[in-house]
Parts: C-alpha cells; structure tokens; sequence
C-alpha cells in the first residue's frame, strides 16, 4: 500500500524512508528483474542499480503519473530489458524470451520455501493459459495495451476486459 | 460516473501496470484522488501484484542487498564530496583548456598569415628580381645596339639620306645609314606613322634614270621594334631611297600613292 508521506520522506533525501521503501519493495522489484534476466547474480546487480536510481531520482516520481509501485516497475523493467540487450547477454537471450513467471514458479526449488511462493505457485496453475500470458507481457515484461493485442492477436478492448478477469482471479486465490 | 463500471473496465490494472499512456495514467490519477472506492481497488490491486512478483523472487539474502547498495550510495556521495570540489575547480580547468587552445589556434592563424606574407613577399620580390634583371639585360642590350647604332652612325663609310615626307603623310621623316662597303642599310624609321593593321612598310632603292625601283625588304615587326631602326642588305648601287605602306607580306613593285618618304643620296 503506498505511503505518500514516506515516498515525500524519500524524496527529501531520508535515508531511513529509503530503506522502508526497500523492505517494502525490494522483493517484488526483484521478482520482475528475475523473471526478465532469469540470472540471480544478475538481477541482483540490477536490483541495486535500481534501488540506487530509486534513491538518486526519486524527485522525478510524480504521484499525479501514477502510483509509486509503477514507478519502480518501470525503473525495474527498463534496466533489466536494457541487461538483456546488452552483448553480455545475447548468448541465452533466447531462452529468456520463452520464459515467463510461471515457468519460474513452477521450475524453481530454490524459492520452494518461500511461504508466498508456495500459496502463489499452488494456484497460478488454475489461471487459464490466456492468463498467463496476458500478465506476463502486461505486468512482468512492461508491454503496452496495444503490443500485448498484437502479440495475443486479440482486440485492444479485450485485453483489457479479459485482464482485470484474470487480476480478479488471482486476487480471489490470493485473499484465500 | 458510474464508478462500478469504471473499476470493471479494466483501466485500473493496466494503470497499476504501468500500461496506459501518461495522459490516461494522469486522468486515472485524477479519478481515485476523487474516489476512495476506485483508490481503494487500485490498491488492492498493486497488493495483488506485488505478491505475485515477490512470488517470483528467487530467495535472496534482502539485508546484504541493502548494506551494498548503501555502501555504493555512500561511496557515490563521497565521490559527490569530490565531485563538487571538482565542479567547482572544471570551469577554470576547461576555460584554460579552452583558451590554450585558443590561443594556439590564434597562434597558428597568425603564424600561418605571416608565413603566407613571408611567402607572398618572397615571391614578389623574386618577381621584382627577375624583372630587374631582365631590365639590366635589356638596358645592356639597349647600350649594346646603341653603340652599334654609333658606331654605325660613326663609321666613315655611312652615308645618311634623310627621306623627306610625301604627298600622303608630309609630316612623316625616315632616314637611311647606308654602308656601301658591308651593303647594309639602317633604316631609323622613328617618324613614320604606325602602319595601320595588315599593312606593312616596303623600303626601296631606286635608281633615277630611268626610274626602277628595287625592293630592299620590310620593316617587319614595326609596331614590336622600340628604337624602330632596321637593318636591311642593300647591294645595290642605290641613287635614292623610298618607303611605301603595301599590304602584308609585300609587292612586287611600289604603289607610288602610298609613298610616304622619299630621299636622293647626295652624289659623292
């Protein structure tokens, strides 16, 4: 939930709000870098990056743009897709782009113990297909309304629609 | 607004996505700020999200994480501490840059307008040069034939006939210097008009009785000769001396309407 008096915090140069703002964010904001570069040691040089952006721009967080959370999603996404662009990565690029959140939850032992993982992981698989893919590229991979049409071959207003069914979704397993 | 179908458009997770264009994010920002029902959804939403991909966060020890990223924040602000030192002390490193280069450049441009002067003087005065030399060794060619010109006046064998103008330019005058003993005949054309362009004058020796005229040559290149003396052959036993305008290249006998001057030498 987001603390308008801490992000201000934040932006007044408070370091103990920024470190608030890491407990708080730290460990989604990872998840996305991860479910992009698909490399732990990687995505946690990116996740300091971008925590340190975080702290250094954060006067360039306007909350009437939107919510803060987005704010770092972008920061997140854009620093892990400029990673995997990069030469250093071109090698396993490819087996990254078929990959998406659910492979992750599903292949991993290594986040098995996570109780979080464990209650999403139990009902991620109840989420039809076309849900899953729909928030991979909207959410984890940072696509527009427009691209993830294209990409699904569906109509704009349809993946809309059909989004906030799949959100429904997984808010209703999540509140269990 | 019918707020139930606002929050079921859709609109709300594409926001919390980060999906929509600035323009509709700011719209949708303006719509929960006057909505706790929509603000509320909105939230709920992110929660849902940020458990998902927290879910999705391989294990990671968050506090070591944390220790690093403030270490670099501290050694950034350290550098920072430096780094306003530096900016204060950049302007004057790079003005100085600038202007050494400057004045290397103003240097250069100089050096480099001097060097054209320098070069642009060298070559005017090699031009200065070469026509004072081509001066002397005109003016020592000039002596040269003047002297020739008196000894020839001197020598005891020259005989002057002055040529009278005629009837055509009675102000024109020629005179002949005739060494019977070499057969050369100098012809001081000075005083005859500049023949006009595709004409030419014919000298010609006569002999009186009766009248023959002989050609003795051309005063070729009359306008190019400066002292306008001619040398010519002459071995015949010349009793006077004419010159007429013929056209270009000469004729075979004297077209006496252009006689110009015309001069009797003196019996001996």
């Amino acid at each position: 939930m987001q603390q308008d008096g801490l992000i201000l915090e934040l932006q007044n140069g408070n370091q103990r709000a920024f470190e608030r703002i890491y407990e708080l964010y730290s460990e989604s904001t990872y998840g996305i870098i991860y479910s992009i570069v698909h490399d732990e040691k990687i995505a946690e040089e990116i996740l300091q990056d971008v925590f340190l952006k975080i702290w250094n721009n954060s006067s360039s967080y306007n909350s009437d743009k939107g919510r803060f959370f987005t704010w770092v999603l972008n920061i997140a996404r854009n620093a892990s897709i400029d990673q995997i662009r990069s030469k250093s990565h071109k090698n396993s690029r490819k087996n990254l782009t078929t990959d998406n959140f659910v492979d992750i939850l599903e292949s991993g032992s290594n986040f098995s113990a996570k109780a979080d993982a464990i209650g999403v992981k139990k009902y991620i698989n109840v989420l039809k297909p076309i849900c899953k893919k729909l928030i991979d590229l909207l959410f984890f991979k940072g696509f527009t309304q427009k691209e993830t049409a294209e990409e699904l071959d569906m109509p704009l207003g349809t993946v809309k629609t059909k989004n906030r069914a799949c959100i429904n979704k997984l808010r209703e397993m999540l509140v269990e | 607004m019918d707020i139930q179908e606002y929050i079921s458009s859709g609109i709300l997770e594409l926001y919390v996505y980060g999906a929509l264009t600035e323009a509709e994010s700011r719209e949708v920002t303006k719509v929960l700020k006057e909505h706790s029902e929509i603000r509320k959804e909105v939230e709920e939403i992110e929660v849902a999200l940020q458990k998902l991909s927290s879910a999705v966060a391989p294990t990671y020890n968050a506090e070591a994480l944390l220790a690093s990223i403030k270490q670099k924040l501290s050694n950034k602000s350290g550098s920072g501490v430096v780094h306003i030192d530096r900016k204060k002390s950049t302007p004057w490193v790079s003005y100085i840059g600038w202007a050494a280069s400057l004045l290397l450049l103003v240097g250069l441009f100089f050096l480099l307008n001097d060097n054209n002067e320098l070069r642009q003087q060298l070559n005017s005065e090699k031009a200065r040069s070469a026509k004072m030399e081509q001066q002397i060794a005109d003016a020592r060619e000039d002596a040269e034939k003047t002297e020739e010109l008196l000894a020839v006046l001197r020598d005891k064998e020259v005989t002057k006939i002055p040529l009278q103008g005629q009837n055509v330019d009675p102000g024109a005058f020629a005179a002949v210097y005739w060494n019977k003993k070499e057969n050369t005949a100098y012809i001081d054309a000075k005083d005859l008009p500049e023949p006009p362009r595709g004409k030419v004058y014919q000298v010609w020796s006569l002999k009186l009785d009766p009248l023959t005229p002989t050609s003795i040559g051309l005063l070729d290149g009359y306008t190019m000769d400066e002292n306008k003396i001619f040398m010519l052959e002459n071995a015949n036993e010349s009793e006077a001396f004419g010159i007429t305008l013929e056209p270009q290249g000469g004729s075979e006998s004297p077209t006496m309407d252009q006689l110009y001057v015309l001069g009797a030498v003196a019996a001996p």
